[in-house]
């Protein structure tokens, strides 16, 4: 028997095409349990793409995807997903803690409704972004920083071990991104995982122990100090590779 | 099942008033609670191509039941309303068409299907005019019944699925995340749909039954900005127009029923639209006005202000005159301007309206604003790197929106600074002075 444990999220040969383009080849990684990811690369690497394919939101084409050893069916109520904020409509009627207990929804099925337990965790989320004295706020209401603090408070009371988050640090305000940083170190220290799809580099050598270089196919994962190096970066960020790109196109043609 | 049969029979009332009076409110009801999501999915024009694409069915029915078996033209309809969903999801799928576009084809080709297959089958499809364009006073016991355990299942439905339903439409994605089988309620969301609008077909008519989808439903999501009040203020807008409309059209001779209730349904849109207190357009007037009022009067508070500084605070008033040089105004508009100052207390007048005087609260007001504007400016080109010549612009705007808070952490973040980037001194209306020798 193996006793070690099986890493918080492990693909294998994930490929994902829109169109019969494919946008993601061939992606193989373990991610071990505890760490904090950044997912970076360059405009259209198929970042936000990973994360979705990852999720099931958009259908992947080949490859498996497993979450602590099992198919993501089984233990979905272990994951935490976090959509990029552009993504609604933020004039929906609904308020922030409307929003925030959408986190728990996942744990009721399609018919229980939230009880005295789901409005605690909410709650308990919103506090911990510092937006729970707006919790009967209209969500339009809010600034961008605020909106991507209530997503994320949505995303910590679903409760999980693994959380994915898709920009997170887009269009906040700098009070915002210290308080986001703060809070996934935190998650950390829990013992959760975190990945996180992350558009500067600069500051993804900082943020997170981890990183993922993508650039349509996995350039490298690894610790920062191994993988944050010139040569790995020119590769990730050095254009897209030729060949793939133009094969690509005429896939998609066929 | 003839226990829920007699049933449904005690609740069916007798009269023909009574039949359409509760028409309309099954009506109102249903196409209520189902058209929030419509609305807040955006596939309003699904609705449209829905009750377009009912037609054949409906002729269908009329031709195959001559005896207008209402479960029969309901299974019929239901069934081409669904064929026309599964058409358009097809084409969107199977190609790059957007939905807009493959909803457009699939209602009008169902449509002329219809109206072909109709006008062949003339004498068997007599009744064709009632669904096309309603006729409450053509719905008789067994429609109602038919009318009403739909809706009732529609209801029951809706109530259940509300919250998957409310996930869904709002973040489709992280509905997803969280394990709802999102294929299968969207199916569920267009079969309820497809229902709502056979439902209404009856009493509002094939052309314009997607606008009870709509209409109030809009209405509501001007009025709320909680999706439990959405629901139950669409339903009463539904309630309301159905009813209304029905009574009239069944009072005056030859008014359709369908055209009557839609507008209806839009005259209490057109009210909400206007006067909601949030989202309507006289409010949002109002808003604009009050805060266009308020930046003039402030504006003019510190325009005396400024005569005073650059008469070194010496004297305790300003003419009125020296301030319409100041403004560009001409000496009556300034006039009328500082008699509404003077209604707020911020200054007085001389009897004979040649001069005028800042009162303590207006001091205090003018140099909170000359105050905001040489922070703003100061902070622009020392913390933001604007060149000091493109800085009085935006102060101008700002200086009206900035709050003690803020106020705070400029004054903070510029170590507490004495002079503005022009040189001119920074206000401290904390101490109200140089004006506390001036004050009323």
């Amino acid at each position: 028997m193996n006793n070690e444990r099986p890493p918080a999220l492990e693909t294998h040969d994930l490929t994902v095409t829109y169109d019969k383009r494919p946008v993601l080849y061939g992606i193989d990684v373990a991610v071990p349990e505890g760490s904090l990811v950044g997912i970076v690369g360059p405009n259209g690497a198929g970042k936000s793409t990973l994360i979705k394919a990852v999720m099931g939101v958009v259908p992947s084409s080949g490859g498996w995807v497993k979450f602590f050893g099992k198919p993501l069916k089984e233990n979905l109520h272990r994951v935490g997903y976090m959509p990029q904020r552009e993504s609604v409509d933020w004039d929906f009627p609904v308020t922030v803690m409307d929003v925030a207990l959408m986190g728990t929804y996942g744990g009721l099925g399609l018919f229980r409704r939230p009880g005295k337990d789901e409005k605690r965790r909410a709650s308990e989320a919103l506090e911990k972004v510092a937006m729970l004295p707006y919790a009967n706020r209209q969500i339009g209401n809010l600034s961008g920083g605020q909106q991507q603090r209530v997503f994320l408070a949505r995303a910590l009371a679903q409760d999980s071990d693994l959380y994915l988050m898709d920009e997170p640090f887009v269009g906040v305000d700098a009070a915002t991104e210290a308080a986001i940083v703060t809070l996934l170190k935190e998650m950390r220290e829990r013992g959760k995982t975190v990945l996180v799809v992350h558009h500067d580099l600069q500051s993804a050598s900082e943020y997170f122990d981890r990183l993922l270089l993508l650039n349509m196919r996995l350039v490298a994962f690894g610790k920062v100090e191994d993988v944050y190096t010139q040569e790995l970066l020119q590769k990730t960020y050095g254009g897209r590779l030729t060949i793939l790109s133009e094969v690509a196109d005429q896939a998609a043609k066929l | 099942m003839s226990e829920v049969a007699s049933i449904l029979d005690l609740l069916v009332p007798a009269s023909g008033a009574g039949k359409a009076i509760m028409a309309a409110v099954l009506l109102g009801a249903g196409c209520g609670l189902l058209g929030c999501f419509v609305v807040l999915r955006r596939v309003a024009l699904m609705g449209d191509a829905v009750s377009h694409a009912v037609l054949p069915g409906v002729v269908a029915g009329l031709i195959y039941s001559p005896e207008r078996n209402p479960l029969l033209i309901f299974l019929f309809a239901a069934t081409a309303g669904l064929l026309g969903v599964g058409l358009v999801r097809m084409m969107v799928v199977s190609t790059r068409l957007k939905s807009d576009t493959a909803l457009g084809v699939v209602l009008a080709t169902f449509f002329a299907f219809g109206i072909m297959w109709q006008t062949r089958n003339q004498q068997d499809t007599v009744g064709v005019m009632n669904f096309m364009f309603g006729n409450v006073g053509s719905i008789d016991a067994s429609d109602l019944r038919m009318m009403l355990m739909t809706t009732l299942l529609l209801v029951v439905t809706v109530y259940i699925l509300r919250r998957p339903f409310l996930v869904m439409s709002f973040d489709e994605g992280f509905s997803r995340g969280l394990g709802y089988p999102v294929g299968l309620l969207n199916g569920v969301f267009y079969f309820l749909l497809t229902f709502s609008v056979v439902v209404a077909l009856q009493a509002v008519g094939v052309v314009l039954v997607s606008a009870m989808l709509i209409t109030p439903e809009a209405a509501a999501y001007l009025l709320t900005d909680r999706f439990g009040k959405m629901l139950a203020l669409s339903v009463i807008f539904g309630v309301l127009s159905g009813v209304t409309g029905g009574l009239v059209s069944a009072g005056v001779n030859g008014l359709p029923t369908g055209p009557v209730i839609t507008l209806a349904a839009t005259l209490v849109f057109a009210v909400i639209y206007l006067v909601a207190p949030q989202h309507g357009v006289l409010a949002k007037a109002l808003r604009t006005s009050k805060r266009r009022m308020r930046v003039r009067r402030e504006n003019m508070l510190k325009a005396i202000y400024q005569i005073h500084e650059s008469e070194g605070f010496a004297h305790e008033e300003v003419s009125v005159l020296m301030l319409a040089r100041k403004r560009g105004q001409t000496e009556e508009i300034v006039k009328k301007e500082c008699r509404a100052l003077q209604g707020r207390g911020l200054i007085g007048m001389a009897d004979d309206g040649v001069s005028i005087h800042l009162s303590r609260s207006g001091w205090k007001r003018a140099m909170e604003l000359v105050r905001n504007h040489r922070l703003w400016e100061l902070y622009l080109t020392n913390e933001a790197d604007y060149a000091d010549d493109h800085v009085h612009e935006d102060a101008e705007r700002i200086e009206h929106i900035l709050g003690p808070g803020i106020v705070r952490q400029l004054e903070r973040d510029l170590d507490f600074p004495q002079l503005d980037p022009h040189g001119k001194p920074i206000p401290k209306p904390t101490h109200l002075i140089p004006g506390e020798h001036l004050a009323v």
